[in-house]
């Protein structure tokens, strides 16, 4: 086991600091007998994370408006949204295929945005639908990095939509693994026979996964059996774009 | 064979886009910059030009490394930007004469009345096809001449230049200092008021009436031809079109044949009807415009209906108000209620534009009681924007005898869903989003690919529209009209306001 890290000692001491107040840089570091420059630098990636706030006006910091939501989620949804609109375009114009960005609530996945399957035919908006957790790739992205969703999921028997569903609590659990080490899932005729999805997790400053996006289309095009290279080729693409917008939102890792 | 992309560059009010497009019209890299906004005093706006510039050379830059491609592989560049920002800048230093003055920018409030004289705003319609308002390039070129000593001398000498932004950039990327090219569109130049809308050609009698010398304008070029060649940023490219950003979207939206329009929501939002190689002229409030001109082809007019506040109000309610952290946390907020609670929002913070054009209107909230939360402003906020939209609508059906029957949209604000559907419920007409939001871009793109014959023709990006998304009506309509009464007694509420002589331009007496 390493032992303590230094740099996060000196971040939670800041904030306890901080706690008392609004300070400026000298008074943090003089109250902790830090370097300037390390205080500095501490300060800087706090706020950046927005557990920090600076005043404009006397340069002072203070405790920032994400430290108070901590328990909320931190991204709004309509936030995630706007940011994301580009890139699920491009996500549908580059596949053929219809767009969904979701993120958990309870053990359902709430549609944040749709982008209709690029074919001009007539398609309804699905925003604010829920989607069952296990049963959609959208779902299983969400549950893989989100331990306690996948536990209040697990808790209650799965149902069983098609013959294809997952509904066994041991094997949802290996699915999920499964997600979390290559980074994306799918699932095939699982939720609508005939019909398949491949999400991938987007990420937010630190790498914490805020929401998923995925395609969603015939099992022909996009399921399980396809061939071996446009199935790759397809999955690459929603990993990129998926990496495309937490790049913007700040989370870099894939 | 590398893979050839054009790319875009979107320089907005708020701030400064590239993006590369490959040859299916898909985005392929994004970079954005902010810019600064300067507040000098109430209705006065600035941008300094040159850190625009410099936001642009970097987006450029992030761009290219994004995509991970050479300038060799870039065979087309448009220019849209936000229209009427006037910049003045020193030939020889190639510095800007102080701050560019912003559309949304007031103080020219008693100089376009002055110029009104008897006839009032009407004046210059006939030539120019737009009204004197403080919207419009030419007063402010006027008034910055007359505020500082010498200046106007200098412009006749040829020694200051006037451009709005494409007109700014392409002098910059064509390298600037000595001989940059000193050029600008059809479609910018038509929002000077310097312009005829019926030659399409500097007019010397509205110059010389608004007091502009001829010797600093740009030579007028139509919006999709190679204008010359990058020398800095991306050497060697070309620069295959330049338009204003209502036009590079009605280009991107393809909407080619007379009758179709689109409406773009961002800092301001406006809706731009084709109206084809005739110029019509509105009877209800709308300008004429030009709305593209390919090579020599004849000029594409259009009407078109500018609201100046619809997202910049959203951006009030966060920097201004700071009742949200995010633009987008709007509709998180708007739907912690039901509906206005009966409060309502006329931003009229630069006068109000279409279909009213009154100057001196100023901006109201009505309709408070203690019922009233932040919520419920929150709601008003989005729903000026619908009703606003309605407005612009109504003066386009008036105007052209025959009611929209559907409305394209685009731009940053059809991210907000509830928005959209209040959009379409105010309108009673589907509302659809085309599969590229950023349609600015996408137009100045296309627009530049069909210059260097990156694309062949109209027909073939007409092909690459597809819908995104598509909002439906559901407001009953008793409703609709009991809340479109209500927002007209709000509007005629902000009317004069503002007393002449308006605050900010003493210096003019
Ligand atoms: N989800 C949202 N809900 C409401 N308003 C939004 C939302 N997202 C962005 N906006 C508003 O939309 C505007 C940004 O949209 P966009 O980027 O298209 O603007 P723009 O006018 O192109 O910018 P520019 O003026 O720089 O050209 C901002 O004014 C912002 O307040
Ligand atoms: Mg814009």
């Amino acid at each position: 086991m390493p032992g303590p890290v230094q740099s996060i000692e000196r971040a939670a001491a800041i904030l306890r600091v901080l706690a008392s107040g609004r300070l400026g840089l000298v008074e943090v570091a003089n109250s902790l007998g830090l370097a300037k420059a390390t205080t500095h630098g501490i300060l800087r990636t706090l706020q950046g994370v927005g557990f920090v706030e600076q005043d404009r006006a006397t340069g002072k910091y203070q405790l920032g408006a994400a430290l108070l939501h901590l328990g909320s989620s931190y991204l709004d949804a309509n936030e995630l949204r706007s940011r994301a609109i580009n890139w699920a375009d491009s996500l549908a114009a580059r596949s053929g295929e219809a767009v969904h960005i979701g993120r958990i609530l309870g053990t359902e996945v709430l549609i944040v945005h749709h982008v209709f399957r690029p074919d001009d035919t007539l398609q309804a908006l699905e925003i604010g639908a829920l989607l069952p957790a296990h049963a959609s790739a959208l779902g299983k992205v969400l549950l893989a990095f989100d331990a306690g969703a996948a536990e209040a999921t697990l808790a209650a028997p799965l149902i069983s939509f098609t013959r294809r569903t997952i509904v066994s609590a041991r094997a949802m659990t290996r699915e999920l693994t499964q997600v979390r080490e290559r980074g994306w899932a799918s699932e095939t005729g699982e939720m609508v026979v005939d019909q398949a999805s491949v999400a991938a997790p987007i990420r937010g400053h630190g790498g914490l996964v805020v929401g998923a996006i995925g395609v969603t289309g015939p099992a022909e095009r996009i399921g399980d059996d396809l061939h071996g290279s446009s199935r790759a080729a397809l999955v690459a693409l929603v990993r990129d774009v998926a990496r495309a917008v937490s790049r913007d939102l700040g989370g870099s890792r894939g | 064979m590398s893979e050839r992309y054009v790319m875009a560059i979107d320089q907005g009010t708020t701030s400064s886009r590239a993006i590369l497009f490959d040859h299916n019209g898909r985005l392929v890299a994004l970079a954005q910059r902010e810019h600064r906004q300067f507040f000098p005093r109430p209705g006065w706006v600035e941008h300094d030009a040159a850190e625009i510039w410099h936001n642009v050379c970097r987006a450029i830059t992030q761009a290219m490394a994004q995509a991970g491609i050479s300038p060799g592989q870039v065979a087309s560049l448009g220019i849209a930007n936000q229209r009427e920002t006037t910049v003045l800048w020193d030939r020889a230093t190639g510095q800007p004469v102080g701050h560019a003055v912003v559309w949304q920018d007031t103080r020219t409030d008693e100089l376009v009345r002055e110029l009104g004289g008897s006839v009032g705003p009407d004046r210059f319609r006939e030539a120019c096809g737009l009204p004197l308002a403080t919207y419009f390039a030419g007063p402010r070129i006027r008034w910055l001449l007359d505020g500082t000593p010498g200046l106007r001398e200098r412009a006749e000498r040829g020694e200051v230049l006037f451009g709005t932004m494409e007109t700014w950039l392409i002098w910059n990327l064509t390298g600037g200092v000595p001989e940059g090219l000193h050029v600008t569109d059809v479609t910018n130049a038509s929002r000077t008021m310097l312009m005829n809308i019926a030659t399409l050609a500097w007019d010397p009698a509205l110059c010389s009436a608004i007091g502009v010398p001829t010797s600093m304008l740009p030579e007028i070029r139509p919006s999709s031809r190679v204008f010359g060649h990058a020398r800095v940023m991306l050497p060697g490219v070309a620069i295959g079109a330049a338009l204003g950003d209502q036009q590079a979207a009605l280009f991107g939206q393809t909407c080619f044949d007379p009758g179709e329009a689109k409406c773009t929501y961002g800092t301001g939002s406006f809706l731009v009807l084709n109206t084809g190689a005739e110029l019509a002229r509105s009877t209800h409030g709308l300008l004429s415009t030009v709305g593209y001109q390919i090579e020599d082809e004849p000029v594409v007019y259009a009407l078109e209906g500018s609201i100046a506040v619809t997202g910049s109000l959203v951006q009030w309610f966060r920097d201004g108000l700071g009742l949200i952290q995010t633009a987008p946390e709007i509709e998180t907020l708007a739907r912690t209620v039901e509906d206005n609670g009966g409060c309502y929002i006329v931003p009229a913070f630069s006068g109000l534009f279409a279909p009213h054009w009154h100057s001196e209107a100023r901006g109201i909230i009505v309709g408070l009681t203690s019922f009233i939360t932040k919520g419920h402003l929150a709601r008003a906020v989005l729903e000026a924007t619908a009703w606003q939209t309605r407005e612009v609508v109504d003066a386009m059906n008036a105007d052209s005898g025959v009611a929209l029957a559907t409305l394209k949209v685009d731009g940053g604000m059809t991210a907000d869903h509830l928005l959209m559907q209040l959009v379409a419920d105010v309108l009673d007409v589907p509302v659809v989003r085309p599969m590229m939001a950023e349609t600015v871009s996408l137009g100045a793109a296309y627009a530049a690919g069909l210059a260097v014959g990156f694309w062949s023709d109209l027909d073939e990006l007409r092909r690459k529209w597809h819908r995104a998304s598509q909002w439906l009506p559901t407001m009953n309509p008793g409703r609709r009209a009991t809340e479109y009464d209500n927002w007209q007694r709000a509007v005629e509420r902000t009317f004069g306001w503002i007393r002449s002589p308006a605050p900010g331009s003493e210096h003019l007496r």
